[in-house]
């Protein structure tokens, strides 16, 4: 800190009300602690005026009201610096005039007192589903917040994206149920004390459903039959994209959740596990013109928001309104924020939520070079980051393969989900766009290598994958929609029954699909990610779009590790069979040649007779072998791998390829036996007696390990 | 201004700050001039009386990890009695770990 009493422009040159202040300084944006002060910044580039507004925290009035000197503005900047301040104790905002004209895009109102889009934390939803003061002026209050934090050497774990293994997360899911065991349930801290488990299962990234501010409240609803309160769970509609969700913060109600989500990444990191934030930049919680006026609708709505000619709101998101992403002073809100979290939260990657929208020009037509795309790209702060772009929106954009990517940008392949979907319930067809999945889809990514794609066979969106093999239809009931919402397009197949059973074969079915499913997606070549809960067996009966429920729908049962503990043991084993091959890991596309001179090609394909893959359209069948030669795009050495797959409802004989001389083969996965013999650990694996001819049991995968 | 007090004993190689009250933004420099005052003196071990502390937060753990960053990583941090609010904003935030706990000082 400055020493105050040297730097001449650190005194009050003006007061009001009992306030002291003077000009403030232009950057950075927002409310930042200066020596005996606060400066405030933020602009706006139609209003007419600018009063900031200061509070007492929890106090129904403000206690000052102090309009910003013509005279202090730089360009369409408003700044002050404020003396004497009670940092902990402040809550701020801002009250801005101007035209109010809908259809040239105005919308101020000084009679509302608007939130910092800058500010660091907000105040007003402090604990989850906390009773809130519905008549409160200002509802969602700007605060000040502590910045330092001793990381203690701490820095982003810049983990090669190929060796990513991610799991999809909702914070509050993970440790809320009772059976979770941990003290902080629903919290930041509450995850930390789920490191160890997270260590034995494997995975090596977590991606955190948002995080940011919002509303739990939003849109919220007595449901008619249960009488259960619905709410806004998984958060997917942003008030503020700089403060953390004070809610998931145990110390949330000391204003603490900054140190406290800091203090999570720390400990993550220091486990090798890297921090994906889901980020929602394609709309707000502010909706269209019905909408509550919090922030950006009162600041400048022209230029936060995609507007039709008449002045109504765009709705490429499906929600009520569009950021309007490629306006260049979003842009740099957007850049500024992502910026934020890279540095002072150490961040290591980002998943944008409809990522189409943010390719989107401000009359929202595509552009075939998008600035935002380019910049976030290019930036000097998030050049480690990962960027993983959810590749389509609401308004029919679909970009999977075609993302705008700057030699950057990842996706989720939703084609990858489908296509593994369709050929685990047993399609026809599928074999060879198969073929294209598990290398990383070169037929999308041919000029992007294989980590341009993240495999994904789950997410939050749809089913858990229990109920992918347990249910053919979404039963969304219970979101009070009429089932009217979530994915009609499942792929899945309920193996015989809709819903629980007590069918011992259909359930040892399930229990057989969920691992196939598991094993294709961890010896596929990408980036693998699981949906939290996959790993022990997780259901949401049936619902395929849980965004509304607080309750067990959501929150992971923990009980199931024990209930299911033949998949959640098979999980460990698969995720550490692809932790300890390299051969699944590679960061460019194969090249179906032996460019190592090892005898066998980086991949080649198989099918119930080696070097015969059956392209046809019947053909429920696949095998393929990856040289342990030319792992990692021949750069390392590994073992060979072969992996037979067969959708058939019947068992099949496979003719094995011969390895050279020396090399046997060894078992370390086949589905179709009952746990504890569907694996083996890794160098464990026993040899197979039979080393040139193997069946593979019906609907099974049988890895094998040359060596 | 909320209540709080600070008093600082020398003993053997020990000093011993009693802290009472509140301990928030506004009282928090009171705290930080006293820990400035034994830096100096090279104490082996920081104990913190804390069992008249009814409530700490942000700005207050500031100075606990401005002490133990100051003092180094050989100087013992001890905590006399902490209050409960005290001991759960310890362990949410981490810093449990790097403070040794007792109910009584000297042992």
């Amino acid at each position: 800190m400055a020493d105050f009493d040297t730097r001449i422009d650190y005194y009050p040159t003006h007061e009001l009300e009992g306030i002291k202040f003077r000009r403030g300084h232009v950057l950075p944006f927002g409310a930042t602690m200066v020596p005996n002060g606060v400066n405030f910044s933020i602009y706006s580039s139609a209003a007419t005026s600018c009063t900031l507004v200061l509070f007492e925290k929890n106090a129904e009035e403000p206690f000052a009201e102090i309009p910003f000197p013509k005279e202090f503005m730089i360009g369409n900047v408003y700044s002050m610096i404020v003396f004497d301040l009670d940092f902990e104790n402040l809550e701020y905002g801002y009250r801005m005039d101007g035209p109010f004209d809908a259809a040239a895009g105005h919308r101020f109102d000084k009679t509302k007192i608007l939130s910092d889009p800058y500010a660091k934390a907000i105040g007003g939803r402090d604990v989850w589903l906390g009773p809130p003061n519905w008549d409160k002026l200002y509802p969602f209050r700007s605060r000040l917040v502590f910045e330092d934090f001793d990381w203690e050497g701490d820095k982003p774990l810049e983990t090669p994206t190929e060796d990513l293994i991610i799991y999809e997360m909702h914070v509050r899911s993970f440790t809320n149920h009772p059976s979770s065991g941990v003290k902080f349930k629903g919290t930041f801290t509450g995850l930390k004390e789920k490191i160890p488990y997270l260590l034995e299962l494997g995975i090596n990234c977590v991606e955190l459903m948002p995080i940011f501010e919002f509303d739990e409240y939003e849109h919220s609803k007595k449901d008619a039959e249960t009488g259960e309160l619905l709410v806004n769970y998984w958060g997917y509609s942003t008030l503020n994209f700089f403060a953390p969700k004070s809610g998931y913060a145990a110390t949330g109600k000391y204003g603490m959740q900054v140190d406290e989500l800091k203090t999570l990444i720390k400990e993550l990191h220091r486990n090798g596990i890297e921090v994906l934030l889901d980020v929602v930049f394609n709309h707000t919680a502010e909706g269209d013109h019905r909408g509550p006026t919090i922030s950006f609708k009162g600041i400048d709505n022209k230029t936060y928001y995609m507007l039709t000619p008449g002045g109504y709101y765009y709705n490429f998101s499906g929600t009520g309104n569009t950021l309007n992403c490629n306006h260049p002073v979003v842009r740099n809100m957007v850049l500024d924020c992502l910026r934020y979290w890279a540095s002072e939260y150490h961040i290591d990657g980002f998943r944008f939520d409809l990522a189409a929208i943010l390719g989107r020009a401000q009359d929202g037509s595509p552009l075939s070079n998008p600035p935002l795309l380019e910049t976030l790209a290019y930036d000097p702060v998030l050049a480690k980051c990962k960027l993983i772009a959810e590749a389509w929106d609401a308004g029919g954009l679909y970009q999977v393969g075609s993302f705008p990517f700057y030699g950057r940008w990842a996706e989720w392949n939703g084609k990858y989900r489908d296509t593994i979907r369709k050929f685990l319930k047993g399609d026809e067809g599928i074999v060879g766009e198969l073929s294209q999945r598990i290398q990383g889809s070169p037929d999308m990514y041919h000029a992007r290598g294989a980590t341009a794609g993240v495999n994904f066979i789950t997410c939050h969106d749809g089913f858990t994958l229990y109920d992918m093999v347990s249910y053919n239809h979404k039963h969304n009931e219970s979101n009070g929609e009429n089932n009217q919402d979530g994915n009609n397009d499942n792929h899945s197949w309920n193996c015989g029954i809709e819903g629980e059973t007590n069918n011992v074969q259909i359930n040892e079915l399930r229990h057989r699909q969920i691992k196939n499913a598991l094993s294709i997606l961890m010896v596929s070549q990408g980036v693998p990610m699981i949906l939290m809960g996959d790993e022990m067996g997780r259901t949401q009966f049936g619902n395929n779009n849980t965004y509304c429920h607080d309750n067990n729908l959501n929150w992971l049962d923990w009980e199931l590790i024990e209930k299911n503990s033949d998949i959640y043991n098979f999980a460990k084993h698969i995720i550490n069979l692809r932790r300890n091959h390299p051969v699944f890991r590679n960061k460019e596309h194969f090249r179906n040649t032996d460019f190592k001179d090892s005898g066998f090609p980086d991949i080649s394909f198989h099918g119930t007779t080696p070097w015969q893959p059956d392209w046809s359209a019947s053909s429920r069948v696949f095998a393929f072998m990856l040289d342990g030669n030319h792992a990692k795009n021949g750069s390392i050495k590994d073992d060979i791998v072969y992996v037979a797959m067969n959708m058939y409802w019947e068992a099949l004989p496979f003719e094995l390829p011969m390895l050279s001389k020396g090399k046997k083969w060894h078992v370390s996965v086949n589905t179709s036996m009952p746990s504890p013999f569907d694996f083996h650990p890794v160098s464990k694996e026993p040899k197979i007696e039979q080393q040139h001819n193997l069946i593979v049991g019906a609907r099974s995968i049988i890895i094998l390990i040359g060596k | 201004m909320s209540t709080f007090s600070v008093k600082t004993d020398i003993s053997n190689n020990a000093a011993i700050i009693t802290l009472e009250g509140n301990l928030d933004s506004s009282t928090a420099p009171q705290f930080h001039e006293a820990v400035q005052k034994v830096i100096p003196l090279n104490p082996q071990e920081l104990v913190l009386d804390v069992e008249k502390l009814d409530f700490m937060a942000s700005a207050g753990l500031r100075v606990i990890i401005f002490a133990k960053q100051k003092l180094g990583s050989s100087v013992k941090l001890i905590l006399v009695k902490p209050q409960y609010q005290l001991l759960e904003t310890l362990k949410m935030t981490g810093l449990l770990f790097s403070v040794t706990l007792v109910d009584h000082y000297p042992e």
